[in-house]
């Protein structure tokens, strides 16, 4: 009997870390810019080249930074739930359109709807590097003072909104 | 007819070979590039180095360091370049930490774990062989067994 307890009991821990390993996403790294400033930029607008589009305009307010592409799977997935979001009125988001067409990107916009106050263009993905971004979408949450708080990677289901991002931005907004 | 036959035969000989072009201006560069992103990991297919990797992400990580070893950066720069944005994770040896520890010993906890269960193990497996002592109506028995054995047809 108790030739077959240790075995037994190794397999136990085994399973323990198998079923364990499986509920983790190994798509999900920690952003270690959590916490930190925002990584400045400025660039052109998407709707207007003219125009740039600076991350110092945006300081003083809770706003959403939410990279995208027209050429991106996840992004159409999560789109209603962004327009949703603008339609609330409840936080501004600022769209990046990362190594993207110009074209593309406004004929995305046109036929799906444009949930973003301003887009800006990061055609080479430099800033999309600054910020850590590995896969699109990504949506970043920063604060009035310019700080990074919450990371998402990936589409922005209902239950994140919800559950994480609604409620830390009503925070963000009170303080 | 003839002319135009010719004409088509000596056509291949306009189309000139070049020599292939060498991946960088600068080879030495590109050597400390390979050096480099063999210790890094593509954020995108994440078993994949730096190096292996055709993901446009790492393909602009690859521009991204090739510019700052242009700018003379050390290596040691380049790399805090990308772990302050990626974390760890980038990197195929991470470091000594608090949350690493258990990641770099681990494998000899295991091994002295491993070793231990064996020292145990076969110092019962010794006992076991020497407790048996036979009596001597054993002995002649079992030598009168062996024998009957080898008769057998």
């Amino acid at each position: 009997m108790n030739r077959f307890l240790i075995p037994f009991g190794l397999f136990i821990v085994v399973v323990g870390f198998l079923a364990v390993g499986l509920t983790l996403n190994p798509r999900e790294l920690p952003s270690p810019l959590v916490g930190k400033a925002a990584p400045e930029f400025s660039l052109q607008q998407l709707h207007d080249p003219e125009k740039v589009i600076s991350s110092n305009d945006l300081k003083g307010k809770v706003w959403l930074l939410n990279f995208w592409a027209s050429w991106c799977g996840g992004c159409k997935e999560e789109h209603p739930v962004l327009i949703r979001i603008a339609q609330s009125g409840e936080v501004p988001i600022y769209g990046m359109d990362y190594k993207d067409q110009r074209s593309e990107a406004l004929a995305w916009l046109k036929e799906w709807g444009n949930p973003y106050q301003i887009v800006a263009v990061d055609e080479p993905g430099r800033v999309g590097i600054n910020y850590g971004v590995y896969g699109v979408p990504e949506t970043y949450v920063i604060d009035k003072a310019g700080v990074i708080r919450y990371k998402q990677i990936g589409p922005i289901r209902e239950d994140i909104l919800e559950k994480k991002i609604l409620p830390l931005v009503r925070e963000l907004q009170k303080q | 007819m003839r002319w135009l036959w010719m004409f088509i035969l000596f056509l291949p000989g306009l189309a000139m070979a070049y020599e292939a072009q060498p991946l960088a201006a600068n080879p030495q560069a590109e050597a400390r590039l390979k050096a480099l992103a063999v210790e890094l990991r593509c954020l995108v297919c994440q078993n994949q180095t730096l190096a292996d990797s055709n993901a446009p992400l790492a393909e602009d990580l690859r521009r991204e360091v090739r510019e700052m070893i242009a700018k003379d950066m050390s290596d040691k720069e380049i790399i805090d370049f990308l772990v302050t944005r990626y974390g760890d994770f980038v990197l195929y040896r991470p470091p000594w930490k608090l949350t690493t520890t258990l990641l770099w010993l681990g494998p000899f906890l295991l091994l002295g774990v491993g070793a231990t269960g064996l020292v145990f193990a076969l110092r019962r497996r010794q006992k076991k062989v020497t407790d048996v002592t036979l009596s001597e109506a054993e002995h002649t028995r079992v030598e009168k067994l062996l024998s009957e054995g080898v008769h057998r047809p």
